[in-house]
């Protein structure tokens, strides 16, 4: 590892204009990632107050599902018009989100709605276990390499550089879930009535609003986005065994950093940790590893409560 | 509720005393029941256990079944081991090496497992074979590559290994690179962030700089183990402009890289070689551009040579797990065929018994035997590490058939790419491979 | 209050059963009861903290600090003491919890859980970016001695276990009686109000920070004794899933009894060996569905069923 000046070569890609829209283009999209991967569980904090363990395992059920029911319309019909895959990916992804949010909502965390925060996170961490072997019984092992929706699209040259045009249009994606939210959240009734719950539940529930419905919506919702960000991944990776607690981690780091529960900290913790992991791979690829962590504990170490978070008043 | 926790209590008590009292009463089942007890240490769950585990645990069940029913072409049409059926305890090897050393001595002491065959993750290897030496349990490791395995293990008794040591993979790739003429004024790399990517790198970028003085390295990249996204990379690599890419990628990351990078254009000007890309040979259907440069860690799957034995694994792979048989399958065979061998030449006749075990360890020390991938000779490590050679070759999908191939095949020899025994794979390739018999 | 008083009777009683079961037990069962105990100190690190009301969802970085103290100990300084290479350990890492409390003890809740874990994380990715400590790969342990006597094979692993047995009696006594000693009380207080402790003329930070040094502590030496017993090292110690581990087994044993981390490690290992050997490809699940059963059934943890105090208030 270099200490000291930098290396010749290193400081001229600095200055090179390739490698900086390099770092641009690459940070964007790894962002839109993160931020699809991250908005299902900072939605469900925001509102229920469950840091879900399990998000990963709903991301992994989403691109299980997507990848296998992709792949099954590609080798069952092959004359078939490949543009109806995407239809698919959503479809499945909303589909999963749908049954496994509402099963486990209605068959299990309904009944822990009283326990404190910390169980919650434990129960989720049970689950998480539960759900990471019950995929594998469902779908097996092998790893699902679902390519066709990725290739499709084909590629763009931007400057020198190629681009995935599928890449590109997850960027458009998460604009649009990150869109959606913020406008269910701001500009309508059901809106008005969440951020009421997320202001103060007991008044809430005392003004008369039905915070059972709410949670059971919100938590339906939450894993949706999680199996939507895992069913849109699923075209670009290979899909095996483990791919839902690699991103846990990924997930809270963005959420920690950009306020736990809010959709515009997401965003903003998104595209911290995107530009400078991008940053990082272009300019000093061996600190890669600790992008994540480092830009988390400094971001923790002056604003405890992250960028977006809230100041809870002290209860006497 | 309440009435509940007064059922549940005394339950709860009763069952957790009744499953202690177990555990600790039933007696260690004897392994005198007339069969040969065998521990099988493969990947079950993980980002391993796709590509590597399941693979071997299939090739393990399918030619653990054809011995006990006598089915095996060649030298080994005896049932089981030695005439004895083989029974199985398997293991799922996920979980981290402290786990595993706790599992083992399980498989020793409790199940008094008479020899144990697994383990792919070179930080179990290295944790497990000084317990195996401890408790003298025979142990053959099948796919793990670290050299460091019989670099800090020097006399080793009662640990084998089949598989080849992860040096050989990327000196024969080197040697690969060099003798297709690819030019290597800038090589990118690209390894997973841990072990066996930065040993993967150091050896086959020492091997090149030896064969190919001239050898700059572009860029040095180091994602994170099963990270799966690579767009940032695959940029970085592409600013490089590279002529040669290496990577000791495995599973999942192979192939997400291996389609990312196709998808944006990255392998139409630079060549690239996968140490462990045969394993996907199958899987990519055409994603991967033709003359990407996949090599197996051995004669192994695709480059196995044609044999009665090799033929025979092949095909019954095929017909019970529809797929054909990927690398770690081949060397899961080839380790259960060598303590086969082993112990049946320990036995000297005698069928119908477990040989004894320190016979055992005798006949295996620089045994050679037949296996799925050619004649195997254990000629390394004072006898207890296998000598075989590498092969690379270029695939080549055919979109008509949408059958995979390999075109420009090239094979070395095992002293071709191998250190001598008492020289590390380090201080050999610096030494410009003193001793290599390369054959042309 | 005597100074040993009935727990601590039997807290010596059944360390000396243990003891004695290393000449009759088979060595597979002690080396998992090892493994076990040396754990379970660990999780009494978590449990401190949780008793304060903080989950440390990192606590594998003071775990592996002190297992690679044991590790680096012998192959750097040259030091082949089982004693010697423990206190190292201790020291380490209790001089780096100094150093870091400074920082955790102003976070509560998810945020100190989350910092908990990037700061161990940050110590794997250390560890894994240092290919002469071998990386992922680790190292392995050589040569210990315990007081000058080397042991060979399984006497060796008799003497880890008993020394286990031993390390861990003495620190359940000391948090046996910190737990019910003022500092102990007040961690309590601390977790269900932390601003009237302050009201109290008490500083809740100090108090923390005290607690977290002595997690630290207990931790390095779960991690030496590890390393001790299986002869390996690795930087998975501080890997985020090994600390949840942490964290599972302090919710399965719950913070009443200083007794229940341990009765609860011995039962995960348990549970666990048993899982892998019968249901090799769905033990996760069994994990997940045991937790998941506590967590419904007996809400303050398994030591609610040996508790005699059954109307314990929520």
């Amino acid at each position: 590892m270099n200490v000291g000046a930098l290396p010749p070569a290193r400081m001229r890609r600095l200055t090179d204009m390739t490698t900086f829209y390099a770092i641009l283009m690459d940070g964007m999209i790894y962002a839109s990632w993160l931020f699809l991967v991250a908005a299902g569980l900072t939605v469900i904090y925001g509102v229920m107050r469950i840091l879900n363990m399990a998000h990963g395992s709903f991301y992994a059920i989403g691109a299980y599902s997507a990848a296998s029911l992709v792949g099954w319309y590609f080798s069952s019909n092959g004359e078939a018009n490949p543009y109806w895959s995407y239809a698919i990916l959503v479809g499945c992804a909303l589909l999963a989100g749908l049954v496994v949010g509402f099963v486990i909502e209605q068959g299990l965390l309904r009944f822990m709605y009283k326990r404190n925060e910390l169980l919650m996170v434990i129960v989720t961490y049970a689950l998480l276990l539960i759900l990471e072997d019950a995929t594998k019984l469902v779908f097996g092992v092998d790893p699902y390499f679902t390519y066709q929706p990725y290739s499709l699209l084909g590629r763009s040259m931007i400057g020198e550089l190629a681009f995935a045009n599928y890449d590109l249009a997850l960027v458009g994606a998460s604009v649009v879930v990150g869109g959606l939210c913020w406008f269910v959240l701001n500009r309508t009734h059901t809106g008005k009535v969440l951020r009421a719950v997320i202001h103060d539940r007991e008044i809430a529930v005392a003004m008369g609003v039905n915070v059972r419905l709410m949670f059971a919506g919100t938590f339906i919702v939450g894993t949706t986005l999680g199996a939507l960000a895992g069913a849109l991944t699923a075209p670009s990776i290979s899909v095996s065994p483990g791919i839902g607690v690699e991103v846990i981690v990924l997930a809270f780091a963005v959420v920690v950093v950009g306020g736990l529960g809010s959709i515009e900290g997401a965003v903003v913790g998104a595209l911290l940790v995107g530009l400078t992991r991008s940053m990082a791979v272009h300019l000093a690829p061996e600190i890669e590893l600790f992008v994540i962590y480092g830009v988390m504990s400094l971001v923790l170490a002056v604003r405890p409560q992250g960028l977006f978070g809230r100041t809870v008043a002290r209860k006497i | 509720m309440k009435r509940l926790k007064h059922i549940v209590r005394p339950m709860a008590v009763a069952t957790i005393a009744a499953a202690a009292i177990t555990a600790v009463a039933s007696p260690s089942v004897a392994a005198e029941n007339g069969k040969f007890r065998l521990g099988v240490v493969t990947f079950l769950s993980g980002g391993a256990a796709g590509p590597f585990g399941v693979p071997s645990i299939n090739g393990a069940k399918l030619l653990i079944n054809a011995l006990n029913e006598g089915k095996v072409p060649g030298p080994y049409g005896q049932k089981g081991i030695n005439g004895l059926e083989i029974e199985t305890v398997v293991i799922d090897e996920n979980g981290g090496a402290t786990k595993q050393v706790e599992e083992f001595r399980n498989l020793a002491e409790r199940h008094k497992v008479d020899a144990v065959v697994g383990y792919i993750s070179s930080g179990d290897c290295l944790a497990i074979s000084p317990v195996a030496e401890e408790l003298k349990v025979p142990t053959v490791m099948f796919d793990c590559g670290t050299s460091r395995l019989f670099e800090e293990n020097k006399t080793p008794r009662y640990v084998f290994r089949t598989g080849l040591d992860a040096a050989i993979d990327n000196i024969g790739a080197a040697r690969y690179v060099v003798d297709t003429n690819r030019k290597t004024s800038a090589v990118a790399s690209i390894q997973q962030n841990y072990a066996w990517g930065q040993d993967s790198w150091a050896d086959f970028r020492a091997a090149l700089t030896q064969l190919k003085p001239e050898t700059k390295i572009a860029t040095e990249q180091f994602p994170k183990l099963f990270q799966g996204q690579y767009g940032a990379e695959i940029s970085a690599i592409a600013v490089s402009k590279p002529d040669v890419i290496h990577t000791s990628f495995w599973g999942g990351d192979m192939e997400a890289f291996v389609l990312q990078g196709a998808a944006r254009g990255l392998f139409d000007k630079s060549a690239a070689i996968l140490t462990c890309g045969e394993s996907a040979l199958d899987r990519l259907k055409g994603q991967a551009p033709n003359g990407l440069i996949l090599g197996a860690r051995g004669p192994f799957g695709a480059f196995a040579p044609k044999n009665e034995l090799s033929e025979w694994f092949h095909k019954s792979y095929v017909a019970q797990v529809e797929m054909a048989p990927s690398y770690p399958a081949y060397k899961m065979a080839q380790a259960i065929l060598g303590l086969k061998a082993a112990a049946e030449k320990a036995a000297a006749g005698k069928t119908g018994i477990v040989p004894e075990k320190e016979k055992v360890l005798d006949a295996f020390t620089n045994l050679t035997f037949e296996s799925v991938s050619g004649t195997v000779a254990m000629s390394r490590a004072n006898g207890h590490q296998a000598l075989q050679g590498i092969s690379y070759g270029e695939y080549r999908y055919d979109a008509k058939t949408k059958q995979a191939s390999l075109a420009n095949v090239k094979s070395y020899a095992g002293d071709c790419v191998t250190p001598p025994d008492g020289t590390t794979a380090a201080e050999w390739i610096k030494a410009g491979f003193p001793g290599a018999k390369c054959g042309n | 209050m005597t100074y040993i008083d009935r727990t601590g009777l039997w807290l010596i009683a059944t360390a000396a059963i243990l003891v004695a079961g290393a000449f009759v037990l088979p060595h597979w069962l002690t080396f998992i009861l090892t493994l076990a105990l040396a754990k379970a100190l660990v999780v009494q690190g978590v449990v401190v903290q949780m008793r304060a009301g903080l989950v440390s969802f990192g606590q594998g970085l003071f775990f592996c600090v002190g297992g690679y103290a044991i590790g680096l100990g012998g192959n750097l300084l040259g030091i082949h003491d089982a004693f010697a290479l423990l206190a190292l350990g201790l020291v380490a890492s209790v001089g780096l919890a100094a150093v870091i409390g400074l920082l955790m003890t102003r976070y509560r809740d998810i945020f100190f859980a989350m910092l908990s874990l990037a700061l161990s994380m940050i110590l794997f990715g250390v560890l894994v970016k240092s290919q002469t400590l071998g990386s992922t790969d680790g190292f392995n342990v050589h040569g210990v001695s315990y007081l000058g006597v080397t042991f060979d094979g399984a006497n060796q692993k008799i003497a880890v276990y008993i020394l286990t047995v031993v390390v861990s009696c003495a620190c359940a006594l000391f948090l046996y009686r910190s737990q019910h000693a003022g500092i102990g009380r007040v961690c309590e207080a601390i977790r269900e109000n932390e601003i009237r402790v302050e009201y109290l003329g008490l500083s809740p930070r100090w108090i923390l920070y005290a607690q977290y040094l002595v997690a630290a502590a207990v931790s390095a030496l779960g991690g030496g004794l590890t390393a001790l017993a299986t002869g390996h090292i690795d930087p998975e110690m501080a890997f985020w899933t090994t600390s949840g581990e942490f964290v599972f087994i302090a919710l399965l044993g719950g913070t009443m009894h200083v007794a229940a981390p341990f009765v609860a490690a011995v039962l995960f290992a348990f549970v666990r060996t048993y899982a892998i050997e019968f249901t090799p490809h769905t033990w996760q699940m069994i994990l997940g569905l045991v937790l998941l059963g506590i967590i419904i059934f007996l809400p303050k943890g398994l030591w609610s069923l040996v508790s005699r105090n059954r109307r314990v208030k929520a």
